[in-house]
């Protein structure tokens, strides 16, 4: 495809996009000065929402990097796989604060596995009912059904849960890992760190160095010559769709162990993810996770901090003017490469 | 020749009204059914509540109140139509100028700036209230023009963009205006939107006293008799003249252009098509259509509330499109009938009907988008030209275009 609008953009507009960054620099500045302690702890906060974010936005990612698809329903999957996580621990391995701290990481990990699973299984069969028959339509097609898709998981989640939020009794003991001064961290926080991380480096590791991974970069640069060369196109797809669903469900439990969720809440953090993996560039995973981190951070500071924020009232307008101003100054996203979408 | 004739013998003995049907000019034997459509639309306050309501399944046809909501709802999708029918732009957040469209009704045509008094046209309001009252009919139109503004603002920065980034701005911005919205009701101190209460009460369209008396037409809507009759008759009229705009704008030049744009982009940019232009204009001719409906049925509900404009709305609209087929007017106006006709009480209906008669208990109306979901996926996997599709669409949607199928994937690191 041709660039249609010149190949050199306006410096205006790079002038205005660094001047913006500029002002949210000194607003970040002017807060850290007013109030430093607030400013830490909001910064904690920040990085562990945001590490739950990256494992949401590493799907998208994924799935865009191999199909140039927006799974829609992606943010629905992680929000049916955290509630269905909430009736494991709950009813099923019965956990409370009370279990034993041995009993309480048993249970979890095993939680991590049967919901890691079902998220792949979902996600799996979404590709395989609606978007498998859809490899020769207009892409056009597909986003819609992926529109569907949503709405489709997202009822699913309401019959089955209804409409109450979901949440865990304290199992992670919520007392404090470190204090300096008056910042403190907690120990359930740090949990959403230490498991985000074990599973980016997993995530790595099969993407650069096995086989199906290889697979997997290979469909994504051209279907075609990968099909030539042996690689099972449809398989690989599949299973990138099962590695998406299996990050959604443990992002799911993870963020239903810091937070509650309900039927839509994947609506809502679905589209701050894709903001995310927009953000560092999407089908970077490097970018999604820095994204994700970053817009974490946005959103910790701007209902956090005292001097100047619009408050939680604005989050999703400033997520959302954010993921614009992105694609107007720099489509292709911080570590991202040029796409024709973004010309 | 001779042939033909022979046939048309053979069958005007058993059917005198189809012979006469054949001999009809080709543009008439296309106007009749429309014509047909028409009339039935125009008369259905009239024979309504002679309907049986008691019929399976459904249970009872609308009435002209509910009928009013699915009228405004088909302007919408057909001016959604015109961005993505037409010219293959996918707009999630359509909702945004619907938005539009009725808070402008509702900063215009009612009390919510105490501080002024401004009156021009308004009728059925004491001269002595306060705020912005203005014509009604005036302000459809600023209604339509703002909002087609607004589109214009929206789409400089976004239509650069291709395919699905370009839904998912649009989404972005289909989130933001609701909020903000739901927020603006003191930005330093001025309540603009006057937050989740929403403004209330609107004006309601008419002609005055003078035109009134010397037409006999209606002084004011909501102080007649006949109100949602004659907010249904306004609505129709409304709708008659999106579609009409609508079939017109399809053969124009720009009705062209856009197709070809649909088509493939690059085809049209090197035939000299200015695709940015183009594109705005599509924002702009389908926003202005959102506008209207939405600054009407503001008026009609005598209210603005922040919790109509959600992301569903979008959908739902999307729905309409879809099911009747992209970019086919027909079919987006009965497609658009049947959805908004589910959505205003069939679905409600239905659901009751399915419960008294079956085992099954389900709650349908809590389920409505996830039906939504449904038919959005099953037409996309098996009709996906809608249900009466557009003839060039269809040829587009099986034999492929060359703009963005699936597998258009780019080198890593290929500049443009």
């Amino acid at each position: 495809m041709v660039a249609f609008f010149g190949t050199r953009r306006p410096s205006g507009t790079s002038v205005l996009g660094i001047f913006f960054v500029l002002l949210l620099v000194a607003w970040l500045v002017v807060n850290l000065a007013r109030t430093p302690a607030d400013f830490f702890t909001v910064f904690l906060i920040g990085i562990t929402t945001g590490s739950v974010y990256a494992l949401i936005a590493l799907g998208y990612t994924l799935v865009y990097g191999i199909l140039q698809l927006i799974n829609f329903a992606h943010g629905d999957v992680f929000a049916l796989s955290g509630l269905f996580s909430s009736t494991i621990i709950l009813s099923v391995l019965g956990l409370s604060e009370t279990t034993s701290a041995p009993g309480i990481v048993g249970g979890l990990a095993l939680a991590l596995v049967i919901v890691v699973v079902f998220g792949a299984a979902v996600n799996t069969s979404i590709e395989f009912i609606a978007y498998r028959r859809l490899r020769q339509a207009p892409r056009l097609a597909v986003l819609i059904t992926a529109v569907g898709m949503s709405f489709i998981v997202q009822n699913v989640s309401l019959a089955v849960f209804d409409v109450n939020f979901r949440s865990l009794p304290p199992l992670i003991p919520e007392s404090n890992v470190f204090k300096i001064g008056s910042v403190t961290y907690q120990w359930n926080q740090l949990f959403a760190i230490l498991a985000t991380i074990p599973v980016l480096l997993l995530l790595t590791w099969l993407v650069k160095s096995t086989k199906q991974g290889k697979g997997m970069r290979a469909v994504s640069q051209d279907p075609d010559a990968a099909a030539i060369m042996g690689v099972n196109v449809n398989r690989t797809i599949s299973f990138t769709f099962a590695l998406a669903g299996a990050l959604a469900g443990v992002a799911g439990l993870l963020y239903l162990i810091e937070f509650n969720i309900r039927y839509d809440t994947g609506f809502e953090l679905g589209l701050i993810a894709f903001t995310a993996a927009v953000l560092g560039g999407i089908g970077n995973l490097g970018g999604a996770v820095l994204g994700a981190i970053i817009i974490g951070l946005i959103q910790a500071f701007n209902e956090g901090l005292g001097w100047a924020a619009p408050g939680s009232d604005w989050t999703r307008s400033i997520v959302f003017g954010l993921l614009i101003a992105i694609l107007v100054f720099r489509p292709e996203g911080l570590l991202g490469e040029r796409t024709p979408e973004g010309a | 020749m001779k042939e033909r004739l022979r046939q048309l013998n053979r069958l005007e003995p058993l059917d005198p009204l189809f012979a006469m049907w054949r001999r009809l000019p080709h543009g008439l034997r296309g106007a009749v059914p429309a014509f047909v459509v028409i009339v039935l639309a125009a008369t259905y306050p009239y024979y309504v509540s002679n309907l049986p309501t008691d019929v399976p399944v459904i249970l009872q046809f609308p009435d002209v109140g509910a009928a009013v909501t699915i009228v405004v709802f088909v302007i919408m999708a057909v001016g959604l139509n015109i961005v993505v029918g037409y010219a293959g732009l996918l707009d999630l957040g359509y909702v945004a100028f619907y938005a539009i469209g009725a808070y402008t009704a509702g900063w215009l045509a009612s009390g919510q700036f105490q501080q002024v008094k401004f009156h021009f046209g308004s009728v059925g309001i004491s001269r002595e209230q306060n705020g912005i009252h203005i014509s009604v009919w005036l302000v459809l139109l600023c209604a339509a023009v703002l909002t087609a503004v607004g589109g214009i603002l929206i789409g400089l920065p976004t239509l650069r963009l291709r395919g699905d980034y370009l839904a998912i701005v649009t989404l972005g911005f289909g989130e933001i205006i609701p909020q903000f919205v739901r927020n603006a009701d003191s930005i330093k101190g001025f309540d603009l939107t006057h937050g989740t209460f929403g403004i209330s009460p609107i004006d309601s369209p008419g002609f005055g006293g003078h035109l009134g008396s010397a037409l006999g037409l209606p002084v004011s809507y909501a102080q007649s008799f006949d109100r949602e009759r004659l907010f249904y008759w306004t609505a129709l009229a409304l709708l008659l003249i999106a579609v009409f705009c609508s079939l017109r704008l399809r053969e124009s030049r720009l009705g062209r252009a856009w197709i070809a744009i649909r088509e493939d982009e690059t085809a049209a940019g090197a035939m000299g098509i200015p695709l940015m232009r183009t594109k705005t204009w599509a924002y702009a001719i389908g926003a202005f259509f959102g506008g209207m409906a939405g600054a009407y049925i503001a008026s009609f509900n005598s209210g603005a509330f922040p919790s109509q404009f959600q992301f569903n709305i979008s959908v739902f609209l999307l729905c309409m499109v879809i099911l009747g087929g992209m970019g086919s007017l027909w079919g987006v106006v009965i497609g658009g009938t049947i959805l908004a006709w589910l959505n205003v009480e069939g679905l409600a209906n239905i659901g009751s009907w399915v419960n008294a008669h079956t085992p099954l208990n389900v709650e349908v109306a809590k389920y409505q988008f996830g039906i939504y979901g449904i038919i959005i996926v099953l037409m996309m996997l098996f009709r996906p030209v809608g249900l009466i599709p557009e003839r060039r669409r269809k040829r587009e949607l099986e034999e492929g275009t060359h703009d963005e199928p699936l597998y258009d994937h780019r080198q890593a690191g290929e500049r443009l």
